[in-house]
């Protein structure tokens, strides 16, 4: 079971990207649970959702508490909490940032992953070019896409298509399809 | 059809299917989703002859249902929590009148202190209202459920209440094999009231009754529930030919025939103990499970028959019998009466506090050896309850206890990373 870890802020779409990293996933005939930690969420307070994939049926209902892969949509949470909580050692991070990881300060926190399981993005500058508004989080499942190969580029543009369809939904695979692009090359 | 979808648009998918007439909506979370979506496809066309009526309140929405039930309309609505609580005067309306409308409890916590999240404490205070109570153990189950009690409703002329897990089920995106129209329609036939108000027919009801017949009304009302026993395996089989699927009944085992440690529970929460049962199961620890998925009425003889062949019984509910312990509990030791074995109770996940692996990893091991309180309460923060009890023994005005124990834990939320 591939379990994954979603960070952001109220209003970044965290648990819309939590549901269709699930819904790719079962368009290519696996089982998935997307959930959010539900909370009276508003703007700007840190949200948390989760998705697990398998071949079998989802039984358990726990939080993700030891992530495969942790996306983080906002990197000034890693200040305000800890975000890194229960990522084991070939655990991957992806980060929505221009900057790099020293510059986030986070250097000796990732230190212990593997090369090639820590990739930044900078998903909301991809997500204002193709879609204009600062949603990141179609843009990091593209990414996701790329670094971890648990779900098809193919699927993650068929899900985005289903949650919203038209041309938000067709600016939003662009971006996704950018970052997971420019992700591939990197890596 | 397999879909994709949150918990919530499921069991409004499934509601739909079976072409209700009135849906009284007012929101509330977690249930909101739910007459959200039912709304959706009221307006879009996908439910046709249908009623959707925003209402001010919960007791308004369940007292228009029992209107327009009383009128020989197929009824549903849904609510969760304090709307429950709000709705109690219509609720015990509803099954006194002998009206099957089905409702949908997106199952949370009850306040004060004010919380949103699941536990089941909500369903349980309305226990024994006179509803015939069904939880639901995954989200396939939440809407072959709902299919299942409008019969089993209309059947009896009796409300029945399906409860859901809020959160963990409603607000879950998953798997789910929608049936398709046809396949409920031969399932369930168009309503035929037991009773109704016609103009060209006129009948009252909801008469007074004096104590020289309230007993009997009152009979009748349990003599109903104790056929339920009976009728409610019987739709689950008429399902199962239809729908290929084992959704409902009284009772579901899982591992339970050798067990020697046996964990009855109900809800949700049986697909996290079941990873656990799994895990010790591999260890050749001899653990099993009972689900119960009619608490209402609660299949006594059934639960006897798979507690009669284990060495101890671990009861894990979500709500709690404040001053005596366990809600759950005390109804399945009535189920365990004339057997020697222990019965444990344990209370956790109230307010939404994760079940985790972990901690019921612990809990049964500690089980099997015996070494459990009579009534224990998974993951409580005993040190933080103590400075509390201290404080209230040393200060006259010790304040808040909410707020004072929101103030030893720390205000951040830890909830969210954890």
């Amino acid at each position: 079971m591939l379990q994954v870890r979603i960070h952001g802020r109220g209003g970044q779409g965290v648990v819309s990207a939590a549901e269709m990293l699930s819904v790719s996933a079962f368009l290519e005939g696996k089982h998935a649970q997307a959930v959010p930690s539900f909370g009276s969420e508003r703007m700007g307070a840190p949200v948390v959702a989760f998705c697990r994939i398998d071949d079998k049926e989802i039984r358990l209902r726990e939080p993700v508490l030891e992530p495969n892969a942790l996306i983080v949509q906002d990197p000034t949470l890693f200040q305000a909490i800890d975000v890194f909580n229960g990522l084991p050692d070939d655990g991957y991070l992806l980060i929505n940032t221009g900057r790099d990881i020293a510059e986030l300060g986070i250097e000796k926190a990732v230190a212990r992953l593997p090369e090639g399981h820590v990739c930044t993005v900078p998903a909301t500058e991809i997500a204002m070019k193709y879609v204009k508004r600062p949603l990141p989080n179609a843009v990091l499942l593209g990414a996701l896409s790329a670094i971890t190969g648990v779900i098809k580029i193919e699927s993650v543009e068929e899900a985005i298509k289903s949650k919203f369809p038209g041309k938000i939904g067709e600016a939003n695979i662009a971006a996704a399809r950018a970052a997971y692009e420019s992700t591939s090359t990197k890596s | 059809m397999l879909k994709q979808i949150e918990g919530s648009h499921g069991v409004a998918e499934a509601v739909g299917l079976c072409r209700p007439e009135v849906i009284c909506a007012y929101p509330i979370t977690p249930q909101t989703h739910i007459v959200e979506d039912l709304g959706v496809l009221v307006k879009g066309g996908q439910i046709t002859d249908c009623e959707f009526i925003n209402v001010e309140s919960e007791f308004a929405a369940l007292s228009v249902g029992i209107g327009s039930s009383a009128a020989g309309a197929r009824t549903y609505t849904a609510t969760a929590s304090q709307g429950l609580l709000y709705m109690a005067e219509a609720v015990y309306n509803a099954s006194g009148l002998g009206l099957p409308i089905v409702m949908t409890v997106g199952n949370r916590a009850i306040g004060s202190p004010i919380n949103i999240w699941n536990d089941q404490s909500d369903s349980m205070s309305m226990r024994d209202a006179g509803w015939i109570q069904l939880f639901a153990e995954t989200n396939q189950q939440a809407i072959d459920v709902h299919i299942q009690a409008f019969k089993i409703a209309e059947t009896l002329s009796m409300p029945v209440m399906v409860c859901v897990d809020g959160f963990i089920l409603t607000h879950a995106y998953e798997r789910m094999d929608v049936p398709d129209q046809d396949q409920v329609d031969r399932f369930l036939p168009p309503f035929e009231p037991r009773q109704v108000l016609d103009p060209s027919d006129p009948i009252s009801i909801g008469a007074m009754v004096g104590p020289e017949a309230f007993t009997e009304v009152r009979y009748m009302e349990h003599h109903k529930q104790l056929q339920a026993l009976e009728i409610i395996p019987e739709i689950n089989k008429e399902f199962k030919e239809i729908f290929g699927r084992d959704s409902g009944g009284l009772i579901s085992t899982y591992r339970a025939d050798d067990a020697d440690t046996l964990i009855v529970t109900l809800g949700s929460v049986i697909g996290t103990i079941s990873e656990v049962i799994d895990e010790m199961r591999d260890k050749g620890q001899k653990i099993g499970a009972v689900t119960i998925r009619s608490f209402r009425p609660f299949p006594l003889d059934e639960i006897h028959e798979v507690l009669k062949k284990t060495q101890r019984v671990v009861v894990f509910e979500k709500c709690l019998a404040v001053g005596l312990g366990g809600i759950v509990a005390s109804n399945v030791r009535m189920a365990h009466r004339g057997l020697t074995t222990p019965v444990y109770t344990v209370i956790g996940g109230l307010g939404g506090r994760p079940i985790t692996r972990k901690s019921l990893n612990e809990l049964f091991e500690k089980a099997m050896n015996d070494d459990l309180e009579e009534t224990s309460f998974l993951d409580l923060k005993q040190d933080v309850v103590d400075h509390e009890i201290d404080r209230a023994e040393k200060f006259n005005r010790s304040g808040a206890i909410a707020e004072n124990v929101l103030r030893q834990i720390g205000v951040v939320d830890v909830a969210k990373t954890s």
